[in-house]
């Protein structure tokens, strides 16, 4: 067993766990945080996107042993004080999402792409950068307009967007 | 229209929870006590099993037990079945060989279940698993659909030329009759590939049993819990219906690969019992290739005959479906009753004859993928529509709209009674969205550019909310196919139903919400959809087939019926009025000609209170129930038109547009049904131009995981242009006719009009993949260097 240290969603958490635990499979089992999933077994469906300090990891891909010191926010960190995060309010909004199971990791994903592309994106970068998220139910085509008007609200703040 | 009643675009209940990861699917589920299952598959794709030894498995730590398809056999658990009966020909029923959750004497495909290893976490089960010896004699694999009949080795001793029947629909007299004076015949052989469904959530099941109640409980990934208990009691034998609850929560998607009833959740729940903890199994994705129920797989040979001015009539089709190595829940309907009476598409075709061999191979059951059946009969029927066209200089849209039917009802001549529908006004839409006037331009840009652009139609049409029951239990459906509704209105005028339709991203918890809304002018936030649990919901058929709205909301139009009527009679006491003087409008019942009224909530109480009235006179309370048994299929139909572009160079190809025109009679939400057009859309054309389950000649998957298998990603598909037009279904009281399939069965027709559009020729075959579009286009006559002048 290993013991490992970092932060999930803002709290401090430590543990002994299985040196190949995977971040995903802590995350699900031992912290009961289930808003992450697992959609295949060769990190290709995105399902599993968490941040690891602000960026897009595949948590099927990180082990959680890597964690150390180190901050993760998943879904259920996004959200702030009960408010919506602009781009969870957006999946919303634009009908982003059906079953829901992709779902956590496209807003998690769709969060990361406007810290590096901005918060102006056209279809074609979106739908570019959505390479390593699979949707089996929306045909992306609400995806990609939740997520071009959810970069645009993460701009105006949440006082800009309630005015709107 | 109200802001939440029917026809707004109301933002979905259930959002909420999706979006901030606090869906419950299976997975999110752990039992108190909850051990884990690990299933050993086949790695053979045919082969006798000499003998198993798991003794060292059995002693590997944390194992519970090791069990087999002797265990099974000892505790007499049935196989599974195929619940709908296909006679041949000759009027003997469907072979059927034996289907054991786990296999006995023999393994049929790669995937297959040999054993199961129930530990104490899922690593020891896997280990264990790996640790079991199997001795295997190995037989020949029957892979190639069109090559299984009489391939010399037997997959069941009950069929011994692996052919499951040789069934027949429509009169090959007329058939042969109208060939024989025909002035032009358009023939075509086409392969319609083999899909992995893939819903992103993989398939999950918890086994859990009570001693002291002696109670199963299964919570599984399914789109018919009731179905899957059903199944689980009658047939398989596991628990009485009455002691075993199956629940079906938040389920991932499903796309029909979550209707049927599979060897790991009957395990689960045997298993339970017998190790006495509770079991769990989540399958990975590459148990989902193997296992899931493939769709599609067909080979057929069609031919059209046509007059002289490009009438249709008649046509003749034959067509191998590979049904996989066992028959699926419901494969046997798919390529039969939900294939053939669709071929007549929107036309009006004096005759028709199809013949269907059903052929078993040594490959993963095949049954419903979205659409199931009605998306291969499009195929056949649209490539051909096309071809013909091509073939007599005509323009495909002229050619269609010559061809429809447009005059209701309208009998086909398989089976199908149409029964409304405005085919041309659906073609006339579509031909605005997709500027079809310019598209010579376009193609000429195109051609300035070095690229080849097509454009083909898909002029669909699709039988939903399969029903009557008897006229499909005449079929050999061994079930019912209506739905049932429970409208329980509490005291203080919060109502909850209760469905047994199951929503699987389709948003019922919004959408039947809106119809309560609506109908009973309370505001959507007091209504709560109550579905997925046999212990609430008393028994329903589930959803499939784009039955939920016009089956399943039509029961719950009629509850509501009810609850407003015995509302009129509890109103009439409160208000002291006859009840023949009471109007319910807006939310209020009241007094004809009076300012005297009452809210539906006060209603509600008067009800539950019941002091107005006598038990004598009126039964208090304000809870209603309704089976709906619809009176026919319903007929969505429409026009898609794909535009596409290929690079002659690499054999890429660019969906330049996608329209879609659909007539799915009136719509609850618009913004949800385009929804589902969009994901239909999205399958459409992935089985056109990137999907395909592949067996090598061993019978082994070589497209087992996301990296093999070409799902279709973002940066592969434009945004839609999506189009109604709406003709209210006649068939049932909301005259709504069903929307989850349309893409699905419409786009690869249209996708693969364009392309052969583009190529100048027919000779290529879905998926039409980079490759095989590079290779096509070598061989395209607009790329050939002109003739010399």
């Amino acid at each position: 067993m290993s013991s490992v240290s970092l932060t999930v969603n803002g709290k401090a958490v430590t543990a002994d766990i299985d040196p190949r635990t995977l971040l995903v499979q802590y995350l699900r089992d031992s912290l009961r945080l289930t808003g992450t999933h697992v959609g295949c077994d060769t990190s290709q469906c995105g399902a599993c996107v968490v941040h690891l300090d602000g960026q897009a990891v595949k948590a099927c891909t990180v082990l959680t042993v890597q964690c150390e010191g180190r901050e993760v926010t998943t879904i259920e960190g996004l959200a702030s004080g009960g408010a919506l995060h602009p781009m969870q309010a957006a999946f919303r909004e634009h009908h982003g999402l059906q079953c829901g199971y992709c779902t956590p990791g496209m807003i998690m994903t769709a969060v990361d792409l406007v810290r590096r592309k901005g918060h102006a994106l056209d279809e074609h970068t979106i739908r570019h950068e959505l390479e390593g998220n699979i949707c089996r139910c929306t045909g992306y085509h609400n995806i990609v307009k939740a997520i071009g008007a959810g970069a645009a609200a993460m701009a105006g703040g949440p006082q800009q967007a309630a005015a709107e | 229209m109200t802001a939440t009643g029917i026809g707004a675009p109301v933002r979905r209940k259930e959002d909420q929870r999706f979006i901030t990861g606090k869906g419950r699917y299976v997975d999110d589920f752990n039992r108190p006590g909850q051990a884990h299952a690990c299933f050993l598959r086949s790695p053979h794709a045919h082969a006798a099993i000499r003998g198993i030894d798991a003794g060292a498995a059995r002693a590997m730590p944390g194992v519970l037990a090791v069990l087999t398809g002797e265990d099974l056999a000892a505790d007499k658990v049935g196989g599974l079945i195929c619940g709908w009966m296909i006679h041949s020909k000759d009027g003997t029923p469907m072979k059927a060989g034996a289907h054991p959750a786990l296999a006995q004497g023999k393994v049929r495909y790669v995937g297959d279940h040999v054993a199961v290893v129930v530990a104490e976490t899922l690593s020891q089960a896997k280990d264990a698993a790996e640790a079991i010896a199997v001795a295997y004699d190995l037989l020949p694999a029957v892979v190639e659909t069109a090559r299984a009949a009489g391939a010399g080795t037997v997959i069941h001793d009950v069929a011994p030329d692996n052919t499951v029947f040789n069934w027949h629909l429509g009169n090959q007299a007329d058939v042969e009759a109208a060939f024989a004076r025909a002035a032009h015949v358009t023939a075509i052989d086409l392969v319609n590939n083999r899909l992995v469904p893939n819903a992103i959530e993989p398939r999950a099941a918890i086994g859990d049993y009570d001693e002291a109640e002696e109670q199963f409980t299964l919570y599984t990934t399914s789109q018919n819990p009731h179905v899957a208990r059903l199944v689980l009691s009658a047939f398989i034998g596991i628990a009485p219906e009455n002691k075993l609850r199956v629940v079906a929560p938040d389920v991932g998607g499903g796309f029909g690969s979550k209707i049927f009833i599979y060897a790991e959740e009957t395990v689960c729940v045997w298993a339970a019992r017998k190790v006495g903890r509770p079991v769990k199994w989540t399958s990975d994705r590459t148990e989902a290739f193997l296992c899931d129920a493939h769709g599609r797989d067909h080979v057929t040979h069609a031919e059209m005959a046509l007059d002289e001015s490009g009438r249709i009539l008649a046509l003749k089709v034959h067509t191998i479906a590979n049904l996989g190595a066992y028959l699926s829940t419901f494969a046997s309907s798919v390529p039969t009753y939900l294939y053939a009476p669709l071929l007549s598409g929107q036309y009006n075709i004096p005759a028709i004859y199809c013949e269907v061999d059903g052929v078993y191979t040594n490959t993963a059951p095949v049954d419903a993928y979205r659409g199931a059946g009605r998306p291969e009969a499009t195929f056949v029927i649209e490539r051909l529509a096309e071809v013909a066209a091509r073939q007599l200089g005509q323009d495909p849209a002229r050619f269609r709209r010559r061809n429809y039917v447009k005059a209701f009802p309208h009998q086909t001549p398989v089976i199908m009674m149409y029964d409304g529908g405005d085919y041309a006004a659906s073609l006339d839409k579509a031909l605005e969205i997709a500027d079809h006037k310019g598209f010579p331009r376009r193609r000429r840009e195109s051609a300035r550019n070095g690229k080849l652009r097509g454009l083909g139609f898909s002029s669909y049409i699709e039988a939903c909310g399969i029903a009557p029951s008897q006229a499909v239990g005449s079929l050999g459906a061994g079930v019912g196919l209506w739905e049932s509704a429970e409208v329980r209105v509490n005291p203080t005028g919060s109502i909850e139903v209760l469905t047994g339709s199951h929503s699987h991203g389709q948003g019922h918890e919004t959408t039947f919400a809106q119809l309560v809304s609506d109908r009973l002018g309370v505001p959507i936030e007091s209504v709560s959809i109550v579905h997925g649990d046999t212990d609430k919901v008393q028994f329903g058929m589930g959803t499939y087939g784009s039955r939920s709205g016009a089956v399943g909301m039509s029961a719950i139009a009629k509850a509501l019926d009810k609850v407003v009527a015995k509302g009129r009679k509890v109103a009439a006491y409160a208000l002291e009025a006859g009840e023949g003087d009471i109007e319910f409008k807006d939310g209020r019942f009241s007094v004809a000609g009076t300012d005297r009224s009452l809210a539906f909530g006060e209603v509600a109480l008067q009800a539950y209170i019941a002091h107005k009235f006598t038990g004598a006179e009126l039964e208090p309370g304000l809870k209603e129930g309704a089976f709906y048994d619809p009176t026919n299929f319903t007929f969505p139909a429409g026009v898609h038109i794909c535009e596409l572009e290929v690079d002659p160079d690499t054999g890429h190809v660019t969906i330049e547009r996608f329209t879609a025109v659909d007539d799915f009679g009136n719509i609850i939400n618009p913004m949800i049904v385009e929804g589902q057009v969009h994901g239909g859309i999205a399958q459409g054309v992935g089985q056109a131009l990137f999907e395909g389950a592949v067996y090598d000649s061993d019978g082994q998957l070589v497209t087992a995981s996301f990296m093999d298998y070409r799902m279709p990603r973002a940066e592969d598909l434009p945004s839609f242009e999506v189009g109604m037009t709406v003709t209210p279904c006649p068939s049932n009281p909301l005259g709504i006719k069903g929307c989850g399939e349309a893409g699905a069965i419409a786009a690869p027709a249209a996708v693969m009009n364009a392309l052969t559009d583009a190529l100048g020729h027919e000779n290529i075959a879905m998926p039409a993949t980079p490759l095989a579009v590079w290779r096509a286009a070598q061989a395209s006559p607009h790329l050939q260097p002109a003739a010399a002048e």
